[in-house]
């Protein structure tokens, strides 16, 4: 069975509709844009009870006593419930290492850790009553940095740890330290004409999705519980929830709610436990609804970083070396740090080929948020921090920053740090010529054309120009705020690129489970598609309607809701879904195709040779030859009865990194995006407009262009928000989170998102299905430095650390 | 405390309202009408936008007793209401939460299907603005007022106008599609 | 928690001298998130939006009386000429949402020194009308604040009004913020030119515990103006003079580093504001007295 290429779609009669490659809207977009669509904080079951969450004012503190007594006797509070109440003796869980507890046990790691829990028949009972219960903390000293971490006689977050890091960390307070070591760095480091040093730094991030952690649990007559979820894997959290209920995972029944964004966030457990919990101590079925605030605390974020670099260059413009260090700090808990340990420190050098390189990564565990996955994550801090230096490298050689990267782009066939060849098209040269080529915005377009007045019911401020023009205030850095009419605004332009791996890496065994049927029903054949990807904005269910149309050569296509009836699709991460779960339906739909072929060549074989001698496909509702002649109509050759096959798939295996040298087949696939910033500053007020932000990237296949565009602008917009607003600002001292809400973590609005011009590039990989590329996480990577580099152009400041505040384009 | 209203056309009656519960909180958990949502609930998102008397508001900034006696829109109603609009007749749909059958039940279903939408709603569908969708009922609110009062919105326009509504998946381009699509189309 | 629901105006003041603690709510803005965020449970909340007189302005002669609910979208929309300081502050009022509910009221009551509103009816010299049972009390806008998140109001008063003077001059505001729409203020600026009385009037938002005029800045520009005979030769403002103002300005504030900005930054972005806002009402100043001339 071959696994790439698309069909032959040689077709006499009539082609199927809505298959790969065309841009299909969304299946689910009714009941979206209809208000239907049921969220996980939508749901609603008669009887039902409100559970809410009590969580540690403090980062570091020992828990000296709980009293619930006067919570507990509460008018309409059934149930409060802390450590002593978890029933069996699993009481932690985690994606990796089991170290996060369930509830906290005499001592809490993180400000906002959850502590105990209440259900009540009205939110607002629940509130009450967890005020009311008593709390004794100690608190202890707080560890936050690599120095504090590391120091004698540092507090130690996790004793005795027995993961399979403990072993190989130089210190305790390290969850996983990746070394990578290939060539001879200080060798090659005496060949450069010029070393460029630099100290990075990128703040904590939030994924911030719009719909907050939510769920509804019911309890089950059969001493199960059915969760309703807004999660990203459900069989991950199946395999976390019960074992901590003592249930057998066949008694966990798990199923998708609607998912109100991701990208990342929700790859750990938030509520899922507690909600459980509670719906089976009190027989009911328990809702528990994050607010933004708890939202804050309910998941990871970014690793927020530190990365030291150093690169070395002959005069000609060739990389010589790379030597660098990147400290990333996970916060309380593991979560997913190692995998970005991993990620940082195998992408660290970038989509360029540099043969001598010394890399170091780890992550700490400190009583900072804990950190886990988000788009891109590894990459992303890694692409800001080699990116300024591509910039600094090229100005210190007076070079063309873009034609500096170019001369030194990695191509197919050229080895990783890891030692692993990049084995598919890697075109980052011509992504960063397309995006360079693409035209300009025009200057000064906050100057209205024609000096006709801006439009505005608003009546928005305007400047009367010499000749008559006037500026819109809301085209300016500052905006609706009126900051300038023109006075400090420099451009400047900016360019960057970056490699992202897609799938999970370093020997994961990385599958996923489709379950595709197909039947016939009133006279029209009909796939009906079911996995257990979560589907959480990204558009999988629009594709696998596709990959079934196109394999199955149906125009009806079911998918079905995902939950743990059918087997694991792995996770809604890692740009991996349309590849893996895709991979998946694919492969199961050909199965299921092979069976129609049999079926038909034992019913009609007889009556045509090419029956038993032609290459046959399913196309337009009929079973035709590669040649293009109908042989039969799939009506007929089903019947009455259905197909219907659960398969698995996976992409091929890789390897983990070994742990001194860092080599190793650790990663399946690579993307890659270029992107080119163009900004505007108010030089005097530090304040930034992007005025357009063009991606170029490689997509190996569009199966459906308009959510590859969506994906890109989306991912690239994130990327925007890092650069100059978005951070978790947490206290040096205390380790508390100071910003938990969305009136001081700012993400980027429709006025501070400029127009975002795609170019896609489908240079196709033979390994993936239909030679496809993971595109979600890419966009995220350059944006970033892009627009940091457009900034530094238009400032002239050397901006180290992301995100960009006005105080550092000002001095202040 | 007991609140009366009307909600999409229709009149509503809430019972045993707590006194600081928001109409949204009243619209999502006592109306069954979830289509508004409960992003961040502060008033910085625009995702919980309802029409109050005709105005977008956002409905957690607004006490429920406060809509004593007052009209509401909310997504639910908006087919409807585009449709009076046009049509020039008052009526309303009715509106219906999701049960937990509903839920269970869901499945993803053709865009094709009759179901009747505003203009609005289906630019958003066919220009690619719903991913996640969690945004999408507040902006659809909050860009058919605009269009409602300004037929022909420049870009700067729909900026403005959409500037209390966050996004985090689609980059706001298709939003912004989707609005000069539904513009185009009403002016057909 | 009580929620009173008064029809009138009389009715309103009568339930606010029976509950003095009563917390008054009419766009909601601020008081609505304490409430969904756990931060606050008042006692009693009184609805003032049945109380359509608090929702109308009345343009008189000299004076614009401008209900407390007035919604900022229709200050933006109906009141540019008359209050254009109040307008463009409106105008960077958080959301297009929240402006069609909010009002001055709302910002006067809370008395955040973020409030947008403050700065601009510093500048113009604002009255704020209060009353309660008892009568009806016009107080200055330079006596309304008295500290952090606290005003003169009474317990049992409720704002009824704002008398702003319509504008004799230019007015300008700009505010900064880190994001280009919906966004509390790191800082803010309001400069109103009087030219009736030749007198300059300014206000600084999230810069001190409280809204604040910087008058040493205000009496520096009024001499300059009057000592160079600017305001009847209509000449370019000089760089230097320009600049002392936005030092005094600076100077004027005594911010705090928080999450949203730096105590240094917030001195720095006031004197930019500064400069550029004097730059501009100048500028449209000028451009009248031309205008006027040449008719």
């Amino acid at each position: 069975m071959g696994t790439t290429g698309i069909p032959t779609r040689i077709t006499q009669g009539t082609p199927t509709k809505g298959g790969i490659g065309e841009s299909t809207l969304r299946p689910d977009g009714t009941l979206k844009v209809t208000g239907e669509f049921a969220y996980a904080s939508d749901l609603w079951h008669e009887d039902m009870l409100w559970g809410f969450t009590l969580r540690s004012p403090y980062a570091h503190a020992e828990i000296v006593s709980i009293d619930i007594s006067q919570a507990l006797a509460q008018p309409g509070v059934y149930a409060v419930l802390t450590y002593e109440d978890l029933p069996t003796d699993v009481k932690h869980y985690g994606l990796e290492i089991q170290d996060t507890p369930v509830l906290a046990h005499g001592r809490v790691r993180h400000h906002g850790e959850p502590v105990a829990l209440v259900a009540a028949d009205h939110p607002e009972t629940a509130r009450r009553a967890g005020a009311k219960i008593r709390v004794e903390y100690a608190e202890l000293p707080v560890v936050t940095d690599e120095a504090s971490a590391t120091a004698p006689g540092a507090p130690i977050l996790h004793e005795g740890r027995d993961d399979h890091h403990a072993g190989h960390v130089p210190h305790p307070n390290i969850v996983h330290r990746q070394p990578i070591v290939r060539g001879d760095a200080e060798a090659a480091a005496r060949r450069a004409d010029v070393i460029v040093t630099g100290e990075y730094e990128v703040g904590i991030q939030d994924q911030a999705f719009l719909g907050p952690e939510s769920g509804l649990a019911v309890p089950a007559e059969d001493g199960g519980v059915d969760l309703y979820i807004a999660t990203q894997w459900l069989h991950a959290d199946q395999r976390q929830i019960a074992p901590v209920l003592g249930l057998p995972e066949d008694k966990v029944r798990m199923t998708l709610s609607g998912v109100g964004g991701a990208f990342g966030g929700r790859e750990d457990l938030s509520m899922q436990i507690h909600a459980c919990l509670l719906a089976l101590r009190t027989g009911k079925p328990v809702k528990m609804v994050y607010n933004r605030f708890e939202s804050f605390f309910g998941h990871v974020h970014r690793h927020p970083a530190k990365l030291w670099y150093e690169h070395g260059a002959t005069r000609d413009g060739k990389l010589t070396h790379m030597k660098c260090r990147i400290v990333l700090d996970g916060g309380a808990y593991a979560s997913s740090s190692p995998a970005v340990v991993g990620n940082a420190s195998s992408l660290s050098v970038g989509p360029y080929v540099i043969e001598d390189v010394d890399i170091e990564a780890i992550a700490l565990y400190t009583n900072n948020p804990p950190c886990g996955a988000m788009r891109g994550f590894g990459a992303v801090q890694a692409c800001f921090a080699y990116e300024a230096q591509m910039d600094k490298v090229a100005a210190e050689l007076g070079m063309d920053p873009v034609e500096f990267r170019q001369l030194n782009a990695m191509t197919q066939g050229t080895l990783l740090p890891t030692g692993q060849a990049v084995d598919a098209p890697a075109p980052v040269a011509e992504l960063l010529r397309r995006v360079k080529a693409m035209p300009m915005p025009p200057e000064q377009q906050w100057l209205s054309a024609g000096g006709t007045p801006p439009r505005s019911a608003g009546g928005t401020p305007t400047r009367p120009e010499a000749g008559g023009e006037t500026a819109d205030v809301r085209a300016l850095p500052g905006g609706l705020s009126n900051t300038t009419h023109g006075e400090g605004v420099v451009r400047g332009v900016g360019y960057a690129v970056g490699i992202k791996n897609v799938g999970f890496s370093e020997g994961f065994d990385d599958y996923s489970t489709a379950r595709v049927r197909l039947e016939v029903i009133a006279g029209e054949p009909v796939a009906t598609v079911h996995t257990a990807m979560a589907e959480v904005g990204q558009g999988g269910v629009t594709v696998h309607a596709q990959i079934a149309r196109t394999e199955l050569g149906v125009t009806q296509v079911t998918i079905n809701p995902a939950d743990t009836q059918v087997g694991s699709a792995g996770s809604t991460s890692a740009s991996r879904q349309t590849y893996v779960t895709g991979g998946a339906v694919r492969h199961s739909c050909e199965a299921v195709r092979e069976k129609v072929l049999e079926r038909g060549r034992a019913k009609f074989g007889t009556y045509h040779p090419a029956w038993a001698t032609a290459e046959l496909l399913l196309e337009g509702g009929k079973v035709v030859t590669d040649g293009g002649e109908v042989l039969a109509d799939l009506v007929d050759v089903l019947g009455e009865e259905a197909i219907d096959l659960e398969l698995e798939w996976r992409h091929r295996p890789t390897e983990p990194f070994d742990l001194r040298t860092g080599q190793g087949f650790g990663h399946v696939q690579y993307s890659f995006a270029a992107h080119r910033a163009v900004v505007e500053v108010d030089t005097e007020l530090g304040l930034v407009k992007v005025i357009e932000l063009a991606c170029a990237q490689d997509v190996g296949k569009a199966l459906n262009p308009l959510s590859v565009v969506g994906q890109i602008q989306g991912g690239t917009t994130q990327g925007l928000g890092l650069a100059v607003m978005e951070e978790i600002l947490v206290d040096p001292v205390t380790a508390k989170v100071r910003n938990p809400s969305f009136t001081d973590y700012l993400i980027p609005t429709i006025l501070d998102t400029p127009p975002i011009p795609v170019d896609v590039l489908e240079l196709a990989d033979d390994h993936a299905p239909y030679g496809l590329r993971g595109v979600g996480e890419a966009p995220t990577l350059s944006s970033t430095p892009a627009v940091v580099a457009a900034i530094r152009a238009a400032t002239g400041l050397a901006l180290k650390r992301v995100p960009v505040r006005p105080e550092h384009i000002t001095g202040t | 405390m007991r609140v009366t209203f009307t909600v999409n056309g229709r009149p509503q009656e809430a019972d045993d309202v707590w006194e600081g519960e928001s109409l949204l909180y009243v619209l999502r958990e006592r109306m069954g009408l979830p289509g508004s949502k409960n992003a961040c609930e502060q008033g910085e998102c625009g995702s919980c936008t309802v029409r109050l008397d005709g105005v977008p508001v956002c409905s957690c900034l607004v006490a429920a007793g406060q809509c004593q006696d007052r009209e509401i829109v909310t997504v639910e109603g908006l087919a409807e209401h585009a449709k009076a609009r046009t049509c020039g007749t008052g009526a309303c749909g009715s509106a219906k939460g999701t049960g937990l059958d509903e839920a269970q039940q869901w499945q993803a279903r053709p865009t094709d299907e009759s179901v009747e939408l505003s203009p609005i709603q289906q630019a958003f569908i066919d220009a690619g603005a719903v991913q996640c969708g969690f945004c999408t009922p507040g902006l659809l609110v909050a860009a058919d007022e605009l269009l409602e009062r300004n037929a022909e919105p420049t870009d700067a326009d729909i900026r403005e106008a959409l500037s209390g509504n966050l996004c985090r998946c689609t980059g706001y381009e298709k939003i912004l599609d989707a609005v000069r699509l539904a513009a185009v189309r009403q002016e057909a | 928690m009580d929620f009173l629901r008064p029809a009138s105006w009389e009715e309103a003041l009568a339930a606010k001298a029976e509950h003095p603690t009563a917390v008054p709510i009419a766009g909601g803005t601020d008081i609505m998130v304490e409430i969904n965020f756990d931060q606050r449970r008042p006692d009693v909340l009184l609805d003032l939006n049945r109380i359509g007189e608090l929702q109308e302005w009345e343009t008189g002669e000299e004076t614009v009386r401008l209900g407390a609910s007035v919604p900022y979208t229709r200050i933006m929309e109906n009141l540019r000429a008359e209050l254009p300081g109040l307008a463009l502050a409106s105008h960077t009022v958080a959301s297009p949402q929240i402006r069609n509910r909010g009002g001055v009221g709302g910002n006067l009551g809370t008395a955040s020194p973020a409030g947008d509103a403050h700065p601009a009816l510093l500048a113009a010299g604002a009255v704020v009308e209060v009353a309660s049972v008892r009568g009806t009390r016009l107080i200055p806008i330079d006596d309304f604040y008295t500290g952090v998140k606290r005003n003169a109001l009474a317990p049992d008063e409720l704002i009824r009004a704002v008398h702003i003077k319509k504008a004799d001059g230019p007015q300008q505001f700009s505010k900064v913020g880190t994001r280009n729409a919906m966004v509390i203020a790191v800082c803010a600026f309001g400069l109103a030119l009087h030219p009736e009385t030749r007198t300059v009037r300014t206000g600084i938002g999230s810069a001190a515990p409280t809204p604040v005029r910087a008058r040493p800045a205000e009496e520096f520009l009024a001499a300059a103006l009057d000592e160079g005979g600017f305001w009847d030769n209509g000449k370019l403002i000089p760089p230097a003079v320009a600049r002392q103002f936005a030092e005094l300005v600076s100077g004027s504030a005594s911010p705090i580093d928080d999450v949203r900005g730096s105590a240094s930054y917030r001195r720095h972005a006031l004197g930019v504001m500064a400069r550029r806002t004097l730059g501009w009402t100048w500028d449209e100043y000028r451009g009248n007295e031309r205008t006027i001339r040449c008719a």
